[in-house]
C-alpha cells in the first residue's frame, strides 16, 4: 500500500502541499481531482520521487521511499508524466522494453520478451510495434508509453493527467484500459484527472485536494455530490444519475 | 539494424583507407621517418576523435538535444586563459619554463577542477537543472575569454604567435611523450564508458523516464559529466581546442545511423570523427599545403554544417 | 522621483568620469579628449542596455542580449569582412558593413529562437552562445588567413580611451535608435507575444520586428565601431532594473537607460583608477563586474 504522511511543499513563499495524511487502496483506481494549482500533480511527483518534498514521508509497502533502491522501487511502482516528446529513433516495441530496464537492464530475458509481448497486446499496439515513436499520432505515442509502463508490470501506476490532448475516443479508450489494469491485473493506480466525469466513471475513490490540503477522500459515490463539488470547486455543478453512473454538469 | 551494420561497415573500411593513404600517400625517399611522423598523428587523430565522439554524444544525451556540444561549456577559455597566462608571463622563455609535460598536467588540471568546480557549485546549491550548469558555465567562459584577450593585448606580437598556435588544434606538433599516457587514459575511460552506455539510452528518454525506471538520476548524470570533462580536457590539451568538431559528427553520424542505441551511435562517431579528421588534415596538409590549422577548416565546416541544422529542422 | 536620483546620479558620475586621472586639465584636453569620451560612454551604455531590452522583449527571454544572441561576433565579422576586402574605404561603408551583418544575424537568430521557445528558459541563450561561436569561428578562419588575429581581438576589446574628437561621432548613430525604441517600446513586447498575438491585436508583425531589429544592429554596430564589444551590459542591466523596479516597460525604460550609463561611467572609471597610469580597458571591468552581477543572478534566482 502506498502511504502519504503529513506531505508538504512550498516553492518560495507559495505554499504548494499542506500536511497531507493519504492512503491509497490496493487493486483500486484513485483519482486526484481538484482546481488548478491544488497540488494534484505535484503531490503524484512526490509520490513517485520526480520530486524531493519540504517534509512528511511517502510509504510504499510499509518502507519509507527514500530507503528503497531505486532499481528496486521501479519493480514496483512506475509514473507516466504528460511531456514525452522525445525524438528518438526509437520503435514501439524497443520503447515498451525499457519498461524492463529494472529488472534486466539491456539484456532482455525470455521472461521480459513475453512481459514486453503481452503489453503490447493488452494496449493493441501489434500492428505498430515497429513504427517509430515520433511518426506516431498523440493518441498512439499516448498507448506506447502505457505499454511500457505495463510492460514495467509494477503494483503501483501514478499517472499523471493522461487524458490530456487525447479525442474524447482516445480518452475512454485509455480510462478503460487503467480499468482492466486494475480489475484483471489488480494494479493500484493513482491518477490526476481533470475531467470530473472521467473520475466519476471509472474511479473507485476520489481525493479532492484544495489549496494544498486534502479536502475530502472518499469513495467516489460520496464524493460526486453536488454540496462536496461546488466546496471542492467552487462553482455550482449539478449531478444526475444516468444508468446507474452519475454525471456531472458543471455548464450552469 | 541491418542498414546499420552495413554503414557501419562501410564507416570501418573508410577508416581503413583514410589511414592507409594519408600514412603511405607521397611518402618520399625518407619513408622510415615519414612513417613514424605520420604514425604519430594517426594516433593523435584516433585518440582525439574517440574523446571528442563519446563526450559530445554523450552531452548531447544528457542535455537532450542535438545543438550543443560540451566545449562550449567553458574548457576551452579556461585552457586559453592558461596558455595565454603562461606566455603573458614567461614570453618567448615559455618553452623552457615549462615542459610539455607541465604545460600538458597544469592545462589539464585546469580544466578538470574548473569542471569541478562548476559541478559542486550547481549541485550542492541544490539546483540540478543542467542548462543553469551549462550557462554558468558559458558566461564564466566569455570572462576567461575577455581576460585572455587583455592579456593578448599586451603580448608582444612575436611572443603572441606561441598563443595563437595554441588557440587552434593542430596535429603537426604532437607530443609522443603525452600521447600514450593520453591513450591510457582515453582506454580506461571507454571501458567505464562502453559499460554505461544503457544507462545513457535511459537518460535518453528524459529526467521522468530516467527515475520511473529506476536510474539514480542525479548519481548518472555527475558520472558521465565527470567523464565528459576528463575527455574534453584530455583532448583539448593534447592538441587544441577543436570546437565544433563534435557538433558535426554526432550529427552527422545520427544522420548515418538511425538508431537509439548508444554503443552503436558512440562507436560509430568515433569511426566518423577519426574519418572526417584524417581526410580534413589530408587535405590541408598534401593537397594544398595550407598552413590553416585543420581545426579552423573544421570549425568552420561545423559552423556552416550547424547553422544548415538550425535552419532546416522545423522545430528544436 | 527615481529618475530623478539616477539622474543626479548620472550627472555626478559624468563629471568625475571628465576630470578622473590625469593632473593638468586644459580646456583643450577636456573639449578634445574629455567631453567625447564622457558622450561615448554615456551613450553606449543607454545603447547597449536599451538594446538588451528590445531584444529580450523580442524573444521573450530575460537572458537574451547582444552577447548572447551572437549580435558582438556578427558585428566583428562585419568589421573583418571589411577590412579584408575594402580596407581603404571610409567610416561609413565600414559602418554599413557592421550594420548589416548585425541586421541579417539577428533575422537568423529570431528565427532559431522561434522554433526553440518552448523549451527551458535558459536554452535559448545557450543557442545564442553556440550561434555567436559559430560566427566567431567563421570571422576567425578569415583572421588567421589573413594573419590578423591578434589585430582583431584588439579592435573588439571594448575601450574608450582612444576616443577623440572627430573619431567617435559615429556614435551618435545610436541616438535615433534608442529614441525610435522609446516610441516603440510596448509594441515589441506585444511582437514578442508571437506572430498571431500580435496580428490579433492588429500589429504588423514583420514591420515592428523589423524596426527593433534594426534599431539594435544600428546601436550595436555603432558602439562596437566607435569602442569595441562592451559585453554583458545588456544583459545585466535589464534585468537588475527589473528585479527592482518590475516589469512595466513605460515606466522602467528610462531607468534602464540610465542605470546603463551609470554602469559603464562606473566601470570607466574603475578601469582608468585601478592600474594608474595606465589604463584597463573598459571591455575587461565589465567583463569581470558583469559575470560576476549576472552569475548572482541566475544562482540566486528560483
Amino acid at each position: 500500500m502506498i502511504e502519504v504522511k503529513d506531505i508538504s511543499k512550498h516553492y518560495g513563499r507559495k505554499v504548494v502541499l499542506d500536511g497531507v495524511d493519504l492512503q491509497f487502496p490496493i487493486g483500486k483506481i484513485t483519482s486526484l481531482i481538484g482546481s488548478n494549482g491544488a497540488g494534484k500533480s505535484t503531490l503524484l511527483s512526490i509520490v513517485s520521487r520526480l520530486l524531493a518534498q519540504d517534509g512528511g514521508v511517502v510509504m510504499v509497502d510499509g518502507k519509507n521511499v527514500t530507503d528503497y533502491k531505486n532499481k528496486v522501487l521501479a519493480q514496483r511502482l512506475s509514473i507516466l508524466k504528460q511531456s514525452n516528446h522525445v525524438r528518438l529513433k526509437l520503435t514501439v516495441r524497443e520503447l515498451v522494453s525499457f519498461g524492463r530496464f529494472p529488472y534486466s537492464q539491456d539484456k532482455l530475458t525470455d521472461e521480459d520478451n513475453e512481459k514486453v509481448d503481452r503489453a503490447i497486446h493488452f494496449l493493441d499496439l501489434e500492428d505498430i510495434k515497429d513504427a517509430y515513436i515520433d511518426e506516431l499520432s498523440g493518441g498512439q505515442k499516448q498507448r506506447a508509453y502505457m505499454a511500457m509502463v505495463v510492460a514495467q508490470d509494477t503494483d503501483y501506476v501514478l499517472l499523471d493527467e493522461p487524458l490530456n490532448n487525447l479525442d474524447m475516443k482516445h480518452s475512454v479508450q485509455t480510462m478503460k484500459t487503467l480499468r482492466r489494469l486494475a480489475d484483471e491485473w489488480k494494479k493500484t493506480i493513482i491518477i490526476v484527472l481533470h475531467d470530473i466525469n472521467f473520475a466519476s466513471h471509472y474511479s473507485d475513490y476520489i481525493v479532492a485536494l484544495k489549496d494544498g490540503k486534502v479536502k475530502y477522500c472518499d469513495t467516489t459515490d460520496n464524493i460526486i455530490n453536488e454540496k462536496v463539488l461546488e466546496d471542492v470547486f467552487d462553482i455550482k455543478i449539478s449531478v444526475t444519475e444516468f444508468n446507474s453512473k452519475k454525471v456531472c454538469n458543471y455548464f450552469m | 539494424m541491418k542498414g546499420i551494420k552495413k554503414n557501419f561497415l562501410i564507416t570501418v573500411l573508410l577508416l581503413l583507407a583514410a589511414v592507409t593513404l594519408y600514412l603511405f600517400y607521397n611518402m618520399g625517399s625518407n619513408w622510415e621517418f615519414a612513417l613514424r611522423l605520420r604514425g604519430v598523428k594517426v594516433a593523435a587523430i584516433i585518440v582525439v576523435s574517440c574523446c571528442v565522439a563519446y563526450s559530445s554524444v554523450a552531452f548531447q544525451t544528457l542535455t537532450n538535444n542535438r545543438i550543443l556540444t560540451p566545449s562550449i561549456m567553458g574548457f576551452e577559455s579556461v585552457y586559453l586563459l592558461i596558455q595565454t597566462l603562461i606566455v603573458f608571463m614567461y614570453g618567448d622563455l615559455t618553452f623552457q619554463v615549462l615542459s610539455g609535460w607541465g604545460n600538458f598536467l597544469l592545462s589539464v588540471l585546469g580544466m578538470i577542477g574548473f569542471a569541478f568546480l562548476l559541478y559542486i557549485l550547481i549541485y550542492k546549491k541544490g539546483k540540478d537543472n543542467l542548462y543553469l550548469l551549462l550557462l554558468v558555465g558559458i558566461i564564466l567562459g566569455t570572462l576567461f575569454n575577455s581576460l585572455s584577450s587583455f592579456m593578448q593585448l599586451l603580448i608582444d606580437p612575436s611572443d603572441y604567435f606561441i598563443v595563437q598556435g595554441k588557440m587552434f588544434a593542430t596535429f603537426n606538433k604532437i607530443n609522443r611523450d603525452l600521447l600514450w599516457p593520453s591513450a591510457g587514459v582515453l582506454v580506461i575511460l571507454l571501458v567505464v564508458g562502453f559499460r554505461t552506455t544503457k544507462y545513457l539510452d535511459v537518460l535518453a528518454l528524459g529526467r521522468d523516464q530516467a527515475i520511473n525506471l529506476g536510474l539514480n538520476y542525479n548519481r548518472a548524470v555527475q558520472l558521465f559529466l565527470v567523464i565528459i570533462a576528463i575527455l574534453v580536457s584530455v583532448s583539448t590539451a593534447l592538441v587544441g581546442p577543436i570546437t565544433f568538431l563534435g557538433l558535426l559528427v554526432t550529427n552527422l553520424t545520427y544522420e548515418l545511423f538511425k538508431t537509439h542505441r548508444h554503443d552503436v551511435i558512440i562507436a560509430a562517431c568515433c569511426l566518423v570523427t577519426a574519418v572526417t579528421l584524417l581526410s580534413g588534415q589530408f587535405v590541408m596538409e598534401r593537397l594544398f599545403h595550407l598552413s590553416i590549422p585543420v581545426s579552423a577548416i573544421i570549425n568552420l565546416v561545423g559552423g556552416l554544417y550547424f547553422m544548415f541544422l538550425l535552419l532546416r529542422v522545423r522545430k528544436l | 522621483m527615481r529618475t530623478l536620483i539616477l539622474t543626479l546620479v548620472l550627472l555626478v558620475c559624468a563629471v568625475v568620469s571628465l576630470f578622473v586621472g590625469v593632473a593638468d586639465i586644459s580646456m583643450a584636453l577636456i573639449s578634445i579628449s574629455r567631453i567625447p569620451r564622457t558622450v561615448a560612454l554615456i551613450l553606449a551604455g543607454v545603447g547597449m542596455s536599451i538594446s538588451g531590452v528590445i531584444m529580450q522583449q523580442m524573444t521573450q527571454n530575460k537572458f537574451v542580449a547582444p552577447t548572447t544572441a551572437g549580435t558582438l561576433e556578427a558585428a566583428k565579422m562585419g568589421l573583418l569582412i571589411f577590412l579584408i576586402f575594402i580596407p581603404t574605404a571610409g567610416a561609413a561603408l565600414k559602418m554599413l558593413f557592421a550594420f548589416l551583418f548585425t541586421f541579417i544575424a539577428s533575422l537568423i537568430f529570431l528565427a532559431i529562437v522561434r522554433k526553440i521557445r518552448y523549451r527551458n528558459v535558459v536554452f535559448v541563450p545557450l543557442v545564442g552562445l553556440m550561434f555567436g561561436g559559430i560566427i566567431g569561428s567563421i570571422s576567425t578562419f578569415f583572421a588567421v588567413r589573413m594573419n590578423i588575429v591578434q589585430d582583431t581581438n584588439a579592435w573588439m576589446m571594448g575601450d574608450f580611451s582612444g576616443i577623440l574628437q572627430g573619431r567617435y561621432e559615429l556614435i551618435y548613430l545610436s541616438l535615433p535608435a534608442i529614441i525610435i525604441t522609446y516610441l516603440y517600446a510596448n509594441k515589441f513586447t506585444v511582437v514578442g507575444m508571437g506572430e498571431d498575438f500580435s496580428r490579433n491585436l492588429g500589429l504588423n508583425y514583420r514591420a515592428i520586428m523589423n524596426i527593433g531589429l534594426f534599431c539594435v544592429s544600428l546601436t550595436v554596430s555603432a558602439v562596437v565601431i566607435t569602442a569595441g564589444a562592451i559585453p554583458f551590459l545588456g544583459l545585466i542591466v535589464p534585468n537588475v532594473v527589473s528585479l527592482l523596479f518590475g516589469d512595466n516597460l513605460k515606466k522602467t525604460l528610462p531607468l534602464v537607460a540610465l542605470s546603463g550609463a551609470i554602469f559603464l561611467l562606473l566601470c570607466d572609471i574603475v578601469g582608468r583608477i585601478v592600474i594608474y597610469p595606465y589604463e584597463v580597458p573598459i571591455g575587461v571591468t565589465v567583463s569581470i563586474i558583469g559575470a560576476i552581477i549576472f552569475l548572482i543572478l541566475i544562482i540566486r534566482k528560483r
